[in-house]
């Protein structure tokens, strides 16, 4: 049972509950960092590692978080996983760091994490909780990459920094600037949005 | 003199050309959220600049004051956390001693404030600009008045399209980025004029 518990988990959080998509949360770094693909790599591990282990450290004290103060608690925790992130890449991706800058401080205040630790993990055990946290950080990642994809090859005609597209691509520079990312995540909220209400249709017909 | 000058173009330029929200996307999730009314939208835009402008100056305080000496940085994410959610809890308190008014306009808004990125945001980027304390005020002020200012013209435009027809899959959160988007090409416009970093 537990199993299936899992699988649905994933599908629920890689489809259709798809907190970008279907809550529109958590997009302030979506739309920061996805301008270059590396960088987005890196602030989706972070983001992954961060709600992995807040959900399972959440968990794992839910019976002794007092519920008055649970919210400072989930922060103090979230921080701290986030302070560990931050050291450890301004120590071996030094130049990924600075370009990062202020929003790997900012996964704290990404809705996302918080509302996993409140939504989810407050009620459930560690381990299901730890699967969730997994589940919901791989599916914003698949999310910022495809944006980050999208924004680089149009904006700098290159991918993981390596040049895609000939000499004839003209970059559109807009991409890589801030009007783009607004523009390319409504559109790929569009076709998202309008696939599932065709599906809903379809099933109501 | 020229500190002057520099104080403006900061304050000038969190404003406009690096707008807090469409430049550096920060507090995205409360402007798609609350920008739906004009009413609702200036209780929330005068309750971020009181506190942005706030927090970037007791953060600096704290930040040079204590954990610099101390050597304590590496803990700055929690700190600064901590002294943002104090702050509003504690302002939240006072305002509702002092005025029911005041606090019918923004105290319903200031819980809100804790979870807003771009508090936190403009904070680190003060601290990894190095500015000094009249510059992180000035940043502080200006990137409040920024935000605001965001969410207002957002919000007038989406009183008005309130009766236009949009698709049904952009409904919602995909019209308002399309229109932040477009917001942000105009902001772009100021962008000549005075660069920051």
């Amino acid at each position: 049972m537990a199993r299936g518990r899992v699988k649905r988990l994933f599908i629920d959080d890689l489809g259709a509950n798809n907190p970008v998509f279907a809550q529109v949360l958590g997009i302030c770094s979506t739309l920061a960092v996805t301008n270059v693909v590396k960088n987005t790599v890196v602030m989706c591990a972070g983001l992954v590692f961060v709600v992995t282990l807040s959900n399972f450290t959440v968990s794992s004290l839910r019976k002794w978080i007092p519920s008055r103060t649970r919210m400072m608690i989930e922060v103090l925790i979230i921080a701290s996983y986030v302070i560990a992130f931050d050291i450890v890449i301004r120590a071996y991706l030094p130049d990924i760091s600075r370009q990062l800058g202020p929003y790997v401080g900012l996964i704290i205040t990404n809705c996302i994490i918080m509302g996993r630790a409140e939504a989810f993990a407050l009620s459930n055990p560690p381990t299901v909780s730890l699967m969730d946290g997994i589940a919901s950080g791989l599916g914003y990642s698949y999310v910022l990459l495809s944006i980050a994809f999208v924004r680089e090859l149009l904006g700098s005609g290159t991918i993981w920094g390596a040049r895609v597209l000939g000499d004839w691509w003209v970059n559109w520079s807009i991409m890589v600037m801030a009007p783009g990312a607004f523009f390319t995540l409504a559109i790929l909220i569009w076709i998202v949005k309008g696939w599932l209400l065709k599906r809903e249709q379809g099933r109501s017909e | 003199m020229s500190e002057g000058i520099g104080l403006f173009a900061i304050f000038f330029a969190a404003i406009f050309t690096d707008n807090i929200l469409l430049t550096n996307y920060l507090g995205m999730c409360s402007f798609l959220a609350v920008s739906r009314e004009v009413k609702t939208s200036l209780g929330l835009g005068l309750a971020v600049i009181f506190v942005m402008a706030s927090t970037s100056v007791l953060n600096w305080l704290v930040y040079y004051y204590i954990l610099v000496p101390l050597d304590l940085t590496y803990l700055r994410f929690i700190v600064f956390i901590i002294v943002i959610a104090s702050f509003v809890q504690i302002v939240e308190m006072i305002i509702e001693r002092i005025s029911d008014v005041l606090y019918a306009a923004l105290g319903i808004f200031l819980p809100l404030i804790t979870v807003n990125c771009a508090i936190l945001g403009v904070t680190l980027f003060m601290v990894i600009r190095d500015y000094t304390l009249k510059a992180a005020f000035a940043y502080g002020l200006g990137s409040g008045l920024g935000w605001a200012l965001a969410i207002l013209a957002m919000a007038g435009i989406r009183e008005k399209m309130a009766r236009s027809r949009v698709p049904r899959g952009l409904e919602g959160a995909g019209i308002t980025l399309i229109i932040a988007g477009i917001m942000a090409l105009a902001f772009m416009g100021f962008s000549g004029m005075i660069n920051l970093n």
